[in-house]
């Protein structure tokens, strides 16, 4: 008991609110990161995914570039990022919030959306597509107008698991001097403080719960009302969820 | 100062500036078995545990909706919280060692076996349920002699995934003294050492690798009756 008011003084204490070491800086920057790298893996990932599900070619690597993924240790690919670019941002990347945790965050957030928007364009039904082909529409907009849209389910929940991936593989940037939300716990840990650890913890947990239900809202809003009756099992990700990090 | 930066960048070579300092590897084979041995017990520890948890939880969950209704997205979140902050919040419970990362593991393996087994139950074909029990059988024994045969693959199947993936996280449990071939990985980085850091990934992914191909040798051996039709 006396330990969890010890983490409540922690959480509460206005210095823990405040500065450079505060938590609005360490969740800005958190987020800074994880958004940027979300959004340049989604750029790539989304329509090349989409487009080799159209033309069918690629299954082989769009399916199994998960799986492959699964396997490296994310931590090692963070340290492998510190130690070929430095610690230091290159100029013109100060918007990604840190170089080195953003390379590897990308890499990692594009398995789930490739596969996941490869599987949703591949599965569209062939008569729609062939209804769509006798309206006169031609591939690029049977692509954007029909497959997309249906596809949509998959591809979201695609964009989920892998948001949920960044952030969660951001909190072990902190680990390789990056402020994130988890800086606390790895300051808490080279100071035997675990009061800083485990305040660090709710925080990080607090942060990818609301992120995931944030994501879920926003899936339900974007996918067109004709799908959701009777499509619940569609909207699950393809790739049992990328690694927790 | 030219030729320095090209040869310290050369991925083979014998310098420690290089990525793989050869002579590392003989000097340091007892870390390199101990750190191989830790890894493959957690992860055996974990699947196990995950396993023995996630097998009555799907059976309970196909039998009812309402248990499925919970277990499910309970199971699903537990793989959204970062396992930098599971290991955060066990740590001052448990300590650093062994407890924490097997427990933090073993949690993360339930979102994948849960999924699976119950894919894999509720794939046996109704026909096949009733055909059971016109034949008299009870629920248990229906259980035990149809439904978990017949899910066997889909359950095999999330144990190579749990496997690998389990692989793949305990490098993060250094955090708590622990990490197996991540205590290479944690090494290379504070040393600013790139020997340790190459050989730790390289033989976690080759762990993974050999690890699944042997579960796939098993995935064939307990379904003899899908050889058949290859």
């Amino acid at each position: 008991m006396h330990f969890l008011v010890d983490v409540w003084h922690w959480l509460t204490a206005s210095a823990q609110w405040h500065g450079g070491d505060g938590v609005p800086h360490l969740l800005a920057n958190h987020l800074r990161v994880s958004f940027s790298s979300l959004l340049v893996a989604m750029v790539i990932a989304v329509p090349l995914g989409a487009w080799l599900g159209h033309r069918g070619v690629g299954g082989v690597v769009a399916i199994n570039v998960a799986n492959v993924g699964r396997a490296i240790p994310v931590y090692a690919m963070l340290v492998l990022a510190v130690q070929i670019f430095g610690i230091t941002s290159p100029t013109g990347f100060a918007w990604t919030g840190s170089f080195v945790a953003f390379v590897p965050l990308v890499l990692l957030g594009i398995p789930p959306m490739l596969t996941n928007s490869y599987v949703g364009v591949h599965e569209v039904g062939e008569e729609l597509v062939d209804a769509a082909r006798g309206m006169g529409l031609s591939e690029r907009e049977i692509l954007r107008r029909v497959e997309f849209p249906v596809a949509l389910p998959l591809i979201m929940a695609g964009i989920r698991t892998a948001m949920v991936g960044i952030i969660a593989t951001a909190t072990l940037a902190s680990f390789t001097g990056v402020d994130t939300l988890a800086t606390p716990i790895y300051i808490g840990l080279n100071t035997n403080d675990n009061v800083a650890v485990f305040g660090g913890a709710v925080l990080v947990a607090v942060l990818a719960v609301v992120a995931d239900l944030a994501l879920a809202v926003v899936q339900r809003s974007v996918v067109s009302p004709g799908l959701r009756a009777g499509h619940a099992r569609r909207t699950r990700a393809v790739v049992p969820v990328a690694a927790a990090a | 100062m030219l030729a320095h930066a090209v040869l310290g960048n050369t991925v083979v070579g014998n310098d420690a500036n290089s990525w793989i300092w050869w002579a590392w590897i003989p000097d340091h084979q007892h870390e390199i078995y101990a750190y191989l041995r830790e890894h493959m017990t957690l992860t055996a520890l974990s699947v196990l545990y995950g396993l023995l948890i996630s097998l009555p939880l799907a059976v309970f969950a196909s039998r009812r909706r309402a248990v499925a209704a919970v277990v499910v997205p309970v199971v699903n979140s537990l793989y959204t919280i970062p396992s930098v902050a599971l290991l955060g919040l066990l740590l001052p419970i448990t300590g650093t060692g062994r407890e924490p990362a097997v427990i933090a593991l073993t949690l993360y393996s339930l979102t994948i076996l849960v999924r699976n087994m119950l894919e894999g139950l509720r794939g046996v074909s109704d026909d096949v349920l009733d055909a059971a029990d016109g034949m008299g059988y009870t629920r248990w024994r229906r259980l035990l002699r149809v439904e978990l045969p017949l899910a066997l693959p889909a359950i095999v199947a999330g144990i190579r995934l749990a496997t690998v993936s389990t692989i793949g996280l305990v490098t993060v449990t250094f955090i708590v003294d622990q990490g197996g071939l991540g205590r290479f990985i944690q090494d290379g980085y504070q040393r600013d050492f790139h020997t340790p850091l190459v050989v730790g990934i390289v033989l976690s992914v080759a762990l993974a690798v050999v690890a699944d191909l042997l579960l796939v040798r098993v995935e064939r051996a307990v379904t003899p009756w899908r050889r058949a039709s290859r």
